[in-house]
């Protein structure tokens, strides 16, 4: 039997509900914290990754799963002409609105978790029209972001940007439409083939009939989304082997109880934070975690984000809007330009507007092409920052101490808030503010001006780095 | 209306789909990630040959090889040997994406079952002309660029080709195409594999992707290939830097991707490797920056259009006028023909697209001198189901329509329409009289001229079928 427990509970018995998994027992320390930001949310402000790793792995985990608050802090967005963003009616602000939310949040796993639920119930305001239905998705997948799989899967099965996107308006009796029978099983909650066949897909299918909407001449939108008994078929249905005239929610029931979904709701959630698969024990006990506790989310997401596989296995590479908004927080910059909706377009991701209903492959985020929009990008990130001039050597005066290279690099590094950046990688970035800040400097004027122009050329490296691209 | 699904999935294991694309990159020798939809750019003008030529090409080149970091000094000669070696024949794949209606495309007017599974959607008889191979069939009115073609006799159309057993998943089904196999877990695809045995160690042009992704008919366990993306200017900018620092910077691409490289961290090395050759690929395309950026204007013939087929399908043209080494090519229309609703409108635009560009492709090849080194194969992952829904649309069927064009196809009907009374399966889906891995077989020996059965799993078995005159 389902087992659920109140939010904040004694951490004795939380803990005793997650020794099924391990936790990271190894040192916690800024850099420990700078990933789990990064995995979590979308990387440190200055200082908070530091401030973050006193309170230990657990604390750490708790403070970003139980937020005190969910407020924004800072500027309210606006556009380069200071006008306000309208996020439901002109292009990119809908971007820009939610990119604002990952800048200014003070829950950033809320904000993670959303961008997350987006990916898994990957809709496209390419098919669906309408930024106002894609907001209310988005807005939906935010405030159930850690409640339970079955009330988001509920939630998104008769949003109405979802009903647009796989068809399920205007799904009837007559001739049911298979498009999101097919996603909700082998995307959603079971996986390709998995516990499921052809014939389920079309009795699911059946089940889900009944939901439809009207469209308004006048204002040219879709609205009015609703289910009509009259569309519905009321008919027998088979499906997974059980008889009966299901609906809609029993459509959900019955994928939500089929034996194959909790596997593919951990491994596809674990997926997110870590390119390692858990082992097929660890896999085990987060199902237990995940079926005990009532297919809520939070029980399962926490014991995760301790488990000593994201703390110390691989690093993965940032998606592209997760890298924007970090370099923002990094530098604490707030949304000033609709410059982020393209350039994050150009690196492989435009939120809102997935690849198709599989969402986003993280496999693909790095290439020649996307790495040339992620160099080009910081540029647009130092902006008017950029370096004029430093601080001007005259003929008496010693060398400014920006010319030495190691100076340089640290500066460079500072610039983006300290990030942690490998010794090899340091030692390359010396060597450019050598090579090109002194060395290649003869005439005096050269001497003067290389310094300024390599220590800009050394912010944009520091972010091109392998360090800084991944977490 | 829902778009489809342009990756692979895997129907065996208990594997999400993202850790099957990872698994599958680890193991394909990252053979599979590629590029994203950058921006359109807006046609323009004014550009020199050389830099029209390579502007239309994308200019964005991504190579990809197995396992190990290839030399890219040896891929400038590789290709340079390779484009001086006797002419290959080109085979270029065309993936119609998203399941389309193949019988829209070629629509049973004289079935007397048509208008009855299709009360909606039926077009009457002589909305399209006939087809002359089987006149129960006729061709969608946006169709008839490829009808002319036919007519012509440089089109063999396959009515209803498939395989038993058919998948109705866009991920799976697309994958058996893709891997040239019904095994979900093959993780290279049918002309990687040509590629892998038929190829070179130093030519990445020999397996080309005109699109956003590299896909993944052409990943190869060793062999690299190579994707370009939409036409645009490949060109670094930092602020605040130029003179002798810029050109140093430059060069530190080389060096902070050796540090992601040689790391042991695998999303380290992705990195490194992506920042390696982004830097080679700068230098490569250095000759060819315009001054301007514009993209040029498309050739004669080929339709405006808002997404980028066209243009990619004139840079294959433009790429082979320039003598540059492709062998295997492939490419994806942008339109999406997962026609769940409102068939009519979403199917009607995007064939007219297609069928028009694939015309002014054969058109451009002809003029060139090229048509009789390529052949152009267009497939998508199933058809659609006969019995319409209520949503003006059709849900995923079985066997789909498939298409060989080329001056050298054979331009004779392969299979044949199964008709609507006896030719469907017990879920109502038309069933295939052509076999796609028969028909690869059939291409590789035909037209690639290597032998099949270590390329195609069970090839023995499978029936071969003319494709070449």
């Amino acid at each position: 039997m389902p087992l659920t427990r109140a939010r904040g509970s004694a951490p004795r018995r939380s803990d005793s509900s997650h020794a099924a998994l391990p936790v990271y027992s190894g040192p916690f320390g800024a850099e420990q914290a700078e990933r789990l930001l990064w995995r979590a949310g979308f990387g440190p402000r200055p200082g908070q990754a530091a401030q973050l790793a006193r309170h230990g792995v657990r604390g750490a985990v708790r403070s970003l799963t139980r937020p005190a608050s969910r407020s924004l802090q800072g500027p309210p967005p606006r556009l380069e002409n200071g006008e306000p963003l309208a996020p439901y009616d002109v292009w990119g602000n809908d971007v820009l609105w939610w990119l604002d939310r990952m800048v200014r949040t003070r829950a950033p796993l809320i904000e993670r978790m959303t961008l997350i639920w987006h990916d898994w119930f990957a809709t496209s305001n390419e098919g669906v029209d309408s930024q106002r239905l894609m907001i209310a998705q988005n807005r939906t997948q935010r405030s159930l972001c850690l409640a339970s799989f079955p009330s988001m899967l509920t939630a998104m099965t008769v949003d109405p940007a979802m009903l647009v996107w796989l068809s399920g308006a205007g799904s009837t009796k007559e001739a049911p439409n298979e498009n999101y029978a097919r996603e909700m099983q082998e995307l959603f909650t079971l996986g390709a083939g998995n516990g499921y066949k052809e014939i389920d897909v079309r009795e699911h299918a059946r089940a889900l009939t009944g939901w439809t909407n009207t469209w308004n001449p006048a204002t040219g939108q879709v609205e009015d989304f609703h289910f009509d008994p009259a569309l519905h078929d009321n008919g027998v249905k088979v499906i997974y082997g059980h008889r009966g005239r299901f609906g809609w929610k029993d459509s959900l029931r019955l994928v939500l109880s089929n034996p194959d979904h909790p596997r593919h709701f951990v491994t596809k959630l674990w997926s997110y934070f870590c390119e390692e698969p858990l082992s097929g024990r660890d896999t085990r006990a987060a199902e237990g975690i995940y079926v005990s506790s009532g297919k809520r989310i939070l029980p399962v997401l926490e014991a995760m984000l301790m488990h000593p596989l994201l703390h110390s296995g691989p690093r993965m590479v940032k998606p592209p809007i997760v890298q924007i908004a970090g370099m923002l927080r990094g530098i604490g910059r707030y949304i000033d330009t609709d410059a982020w909706v393209w350039e994050s377009t150009l690196a492989g991701q435009t939120p809102f507007y997935p690849p198709n209903v599989g969402g986003w492959e993280a496999e693909r985020w790095l290439n020649t092409g996307t790495w040339l929009a992620r160099f080009n990008l910081a540029s647009q990130m130092i902006g008017e920052q950029r370096v004029a001039k430093l601080p001007p050597s005259n003929a008496t005066a010693k060398e400014p101490a920006a010319a030495d290279p190691k100076a340089l690099m640290k500066q460079a590094i500072a610039f983006w808030g300290e990030p942690t950046i490998s010794g090899a990688s340091r030692g390359a970035l010396v060597s450019y503010a050598k090579s090109a800040g002194v060395n290649a400097a003869a005439a005096s004027w050269e001497r003067e001006q290389y310094p300024t122009l390599a220590l800009n050329a050394l912010r944009a490296l520091v972010v091109a780095t392998p360090d800084y691209q991944t977490c | 209306m829902s778009i489809s699904p342009p990756q692979r999935s895997c129907s065996c294991e208990g594997f999400t789909r993202a850790e099957m694309l990872r698994r599958g990159a680890a193991q394909a020798g990252h053979g599979l990630p590629a590029i994203e939809p950058g921006m359109p750019m807006p046609a323009g003008t004014g550009l020199s040959r050389r830099g029209f030529l390579l502007a239309s090409a994308g200019l964005a080149l991504s190579v990809y090889g197995a396992g190990r970091l290839l030399d890219p000094s040896a891929f400038e000669e590789g290709i340079a040997r390779a484009a001086e070696a006797p002419d290959q024949p080109i085979l270029v794949s065309v993936y119609l994406q998203g399941g389309i209606d193949a019988m829209s495309v070629l629509y049973p007017a004289g079935d007397p079952l048509y208008t009855k599974y299709r009360p909606v959607l039926a077009l009457p008889e002589d909305a399209g002309p006939a087809f002359s191979e089987d006149p129960r069939l006729h061709w969608h009115p946006q169709a008839v660029p490829l009808s002319q073609l036919h007519e012509e006799g440089k089109v063999s159309v396959l009515p209803a080709v498939g395989y038993t057993d058919p998948d109705q998943s866009h991920f799976t089904s697309r994958h058996y195409w893709e891997v040239g196999a019904t095994q979900a877990d093959l993780l290279t695809g049918w002309m990687g594999r040509y590629l892998d045995l038929a190829g070179n160690a130093d030519n990445p042009l020999q397996g080309l992707c005109l699109d956003e992704a590299l896909q993944p008919a052409l990943a190869t366990a060793r062999m690299p290939v190579a994707a370009i993306d939409k036409p645009s200017s490949y060109s670094f900018y930092a602020q605040g830097v130029w003179g002798p620092p810029q050109a140093i910077m430059y060069d530190y691409f080389d060096t902070i991707g050796r540090v992601g490289a040689g790391s042991g961290d695998p999303a380290m090395q992705q990195s490194g490797k992506a920042a390696l050759m982004s830097s080679t690929l700068r230098k490569q395309l250095l000759p060819f920056q315009s001054s301007s950026g514009a993209a040029p204007a498309l050739p004669a013939g080929y339709p405006s259009a808002s997404d980028a087929f066209p243009a990619r399908m004139a840079g294959i043209a433009q790429l082979l006028a320039a003598g540059l080494p492709l062998r295997c090519v492939s490419i994806s229309t942008e339109s999406v023909f997962d026609t769940h609703d409102n068939q009519v409108a979403a199917l009607g635009t995007g064939l007219g697209e297609a069928t028009q560009t694939l015309y002014a492709f054969q058109r451009d090849l002809e003029a060139r001198g090229l048509a009789d080194r390529v052949l152009t194969l267009v497939w998508s992952e199933f058809g659609r189901r006969p019995q319409e829904n209520a949503s003006g649309g059709t849900d995923h069927g079985a066997a789909g329509c498939g298409f060989v064009m080329g001056t050298r196809a054979a331009g004779k009907m392969i299979g044949e329409w199964p008709g609507l009374t006896s030719g469907l399966d017990a879920l109502g889906n038309v069933q295939a009289t052509s076999d796609f891995r028969g028909l690869y077989c059939s291409l590789l020996e035909q037209w690639l001229g290597h032998e099949a059965a270590p390329i195609i799993p069970g090839a023995s078995g499978l029936a071969r079928m003319q494709v070449v005159q």
